[in-house]
């Protein structure tokens, strides 16, 4: 097996790939929110490409759809589908050309992830709706008495809705141990910044007092501190846990960095000409320094 | 329909600014926004009047709970969220909070019908007019250009108990001009003809014009009715226009269970029972452009025309 730095070189390079792919596919559907994908992007690499000694965070096969081996993904933060999709593709569910199609008529590949997506395996909608049908999952596994995780992404925004504290509740009172959840903590949404419009702090106290067991990552984009969190995540038992990782909107693209006005659009073709040389640049720099 | 932004306003972004030049003379209103500020342009109506203006992020059920308790002290709030959120996820507590007690509080939805394109069928606020004309006391108004929903807004201004105003986001040509009047419960004929009618509402009635252009260079005589008060309704006037006709037909952005086609059938059933062809939703819709998703579900001025045609 590859050092643990190599593992961590492999993911920063997957982290530029996709963050250029998730680039060209919203620009060319020009509808999505490059924001949030660029913010929870890092989030999803870590969790479907990231080996531990134990072994992979999120077990999953493309060749292998529904099998027993295989962990869940509910992707509550569905508006950034434009990452979970070049994720997807990449691991080989399906074609990435088909992303062409991407908020398209007549394409399976919607705004919000549905089923007819081969690798997501729950429908779901409306924010804060997420948590729940992942509750369910995980409470369907462990009456089964299987030991499959549930991964779930949720944006902080679905904070501010009441279903996601009930869903809270529930997962702590049946005691949801393969339920592990992953907060994609950019601090904005649509309309700027979640602590003016409504805060939803002390995030860590809210979910401690609800039963869970939290985890922090001050940086969301370190892969390092990722694998480390979702370690000790993995390892929690009889609660379930989350891990609340500190994003920011726009990660990688400077001048859409940190700004809600990028919550609920995508790059222009122009903009998109000027974020990916830089990136392109990145990514040739972090090539070489593999094959010196 | 037209697609020309530049020289047009959408109902949302209008009742939006239209909130500010009112807030002076009516000094009674609140607006409570859940997450739709953009939508609304309601970023300068926060500004100016700030102790007047309560953000709710994504707390939207809370928002209904929290006017009930707020319009106690005879305040007005107006609720903007997006329609099939703010419609959809709260309809007990509109129910039970608002309309059982006829509290005097407005709903203001965005995106009204498909309008929301790419964001997709979770956002497709399609079922609302259904959900909220069932309720008793609650009114229901879907203005058909940026002039009615101005006049509606000030009417609702006026006006006591609970209205559900749905608004859409693309910017279309005004209908009206500014003498238009809208007064709850009148529908309006917006152009006659003897042969077809066509009753339409909010961006329906843009439609049923195109359509109605097509159907008139095939020799039809075509009528269209714009009902922008959904609930009350004109029956008189829909009777009035079905007699005076050989087809009656409803378009609308909504699925045709429910809606504008459920609420004709039920008037002419009881006082002119004919043949009533609904055209609009009759399912769930995608995500894609709204000129892909008006193509292919037969809701633009086309497509209307060839439902009619395939139907007398």
């Amino acid at each position: 097996m590859e050092s643990f730095i190599d593992h961590l070189r492999f993911l920063e390079r997957k982290a530029v790939e996709l963050r250029i792919a998730t680039l060209k596919i919203t620009t060319q559907a020009g509808a999505g929110s490059i924001g949030g994908a660029l913010s929870v992007v890092d989030l999803l690499i870590a969790i479907y490409y990231g080996i531990l000694p134990s072994g992979a965070i999120l077990r999953t096969d493309p060749e292998k759809p529904g099998s027993e081996e295989q962990d869940y993904m509910v992707f509550s933060k569905g508006h950034a589908s434009g990452a979970l999709y070049a994720v997807l593709a990449d691991m080989g569910f399906f074609d990435p050309d088909e992303l062409k199609h991407y908020q398209q008529v007549n394409s399976n590949f919607q705004a919000f992830p549905t089923k007819k997506v081969p690798g997501v395996s729950v429908t779901f909608g409306g924010a804060g709706q997420g948590l729940a049908a992942a509750v369910g999952l995980a409470l369907s596994l462990k009456k089964e008495k299987v030991r499959n995780n549930v991964f779930c992404i949720v944006g902080d925004g679905e904070m501010q809705t009441g279903d996601f504290w009930e869903a809270a509740m529930l997962a702590s009172h049946y005691k949801l141990d393969n339920l592990k959840l992953v907060v994609d903590w950019n601090g904005l949404q649509k309309n700027g910044s979640i602590r003016s419009n409504l805060s939803v702090d002390p995030m860590s106290d809210k979910f401690e007092s609800f039963g869970w067991k939290t985890i922090q990552v001050h940086d969301g984009h370190d892969y390092e501190a990722l694998l480390l969190g979702l370690e000790r995540a993995l390892e929690i038992q009889r609660k379930p846990s989350v891990l609340i990782a500190k994003t920011l909107m726009g990660s990688g693209v400077q001048f859409a960095e940190n700004k809600s006005t990028y919550h609920s659009r995508v790059l222009s073709e122009e903009e998109l000409n000027e974020a990916l040389p830089i990136l392109e640049i990145y990514l040739e720099s972090l090539n070489q320094n593999v094959h010196s | 329909m037209q697609f020309e932004p530049e020289i047009q306003s959408s109902t949302q972004k209008t009742v939006g600014e239209e909130l500010i030049k009112l807030a002076g003379k009516y000094k009674n209103f609140s607006v409570f926004n859940a997450n739709t500020a953009t939508e609304f342009s309601l970023a300068n109506f926060g500004k100016e009047f700030n102790e007047r203006y309560f953000d709710f992020g994504n707390a939207i059920s809370a928002m209904i709970g929290s006017a009930a308790g707020f319009a106690v002290r005879g305040k007005i709030p107006f609720l903007f969220g997006s329609a099939n959120d703010l419609i959809g996820k709260n309809w007990l507590a509109i129910r039970n909070s608002l309309c059982v007690s006829q509290t005097n509080v407005k709903l203001i939805g965005a995106y009204g019908g498909m309008l929301s394109g790419q964001d997709g069928p979770f956002n497709h606020a399609l079922e609302d007019l259904s959900l909220m004309r069932v309720v008793p006391n609650m009114k229901v108004v879907c203005p058909a250009d940026s002039i009615e929903a101005k006049k509606a807004l000030e009417v609702m201004m006026l006006d006591f108990g609970p209205t559900y105003l749905r608004l859409f986001s693309l910017p279309l040509p005004n209908l009206y001009s500014p003498d238009h009047k809208f007064v709850f419960g009148k529908g309006h004929i917006y152009k006659s003809g003897n042969d077809i009618c066509i009753f339409a509402i909010g961006t329906g009635v843009h439609t049923a014009l195109d359509a109605a252009e097509h159907l008139e260079r095939e020799g039809r005589s075509v009528m269209v009715v714009n009902i922008s008060s959904l609930q009350p309704i004109d029956d008189d006037l829909i009777v009035e226009c079905a007699k005076a006709v050989n087809h009656v037909f409803t378009v609308e952005d909504h699925q045709i269970i429910g809606g504008l086609g459920s609420a004709v059938c039920e008037i002419l059933s009881a006082e002119y029972p004919m043949k009533v062809h609904r055209i609009g939703m009759d399912g769930f819709s995608e995500s894609a452009r709204v000129d892909d998703l008006y193509k292919k579900f037969q809701l633009d001025g086309v497509g209307i025309a060839e439902q009619v045609m395939k139907q007398i």
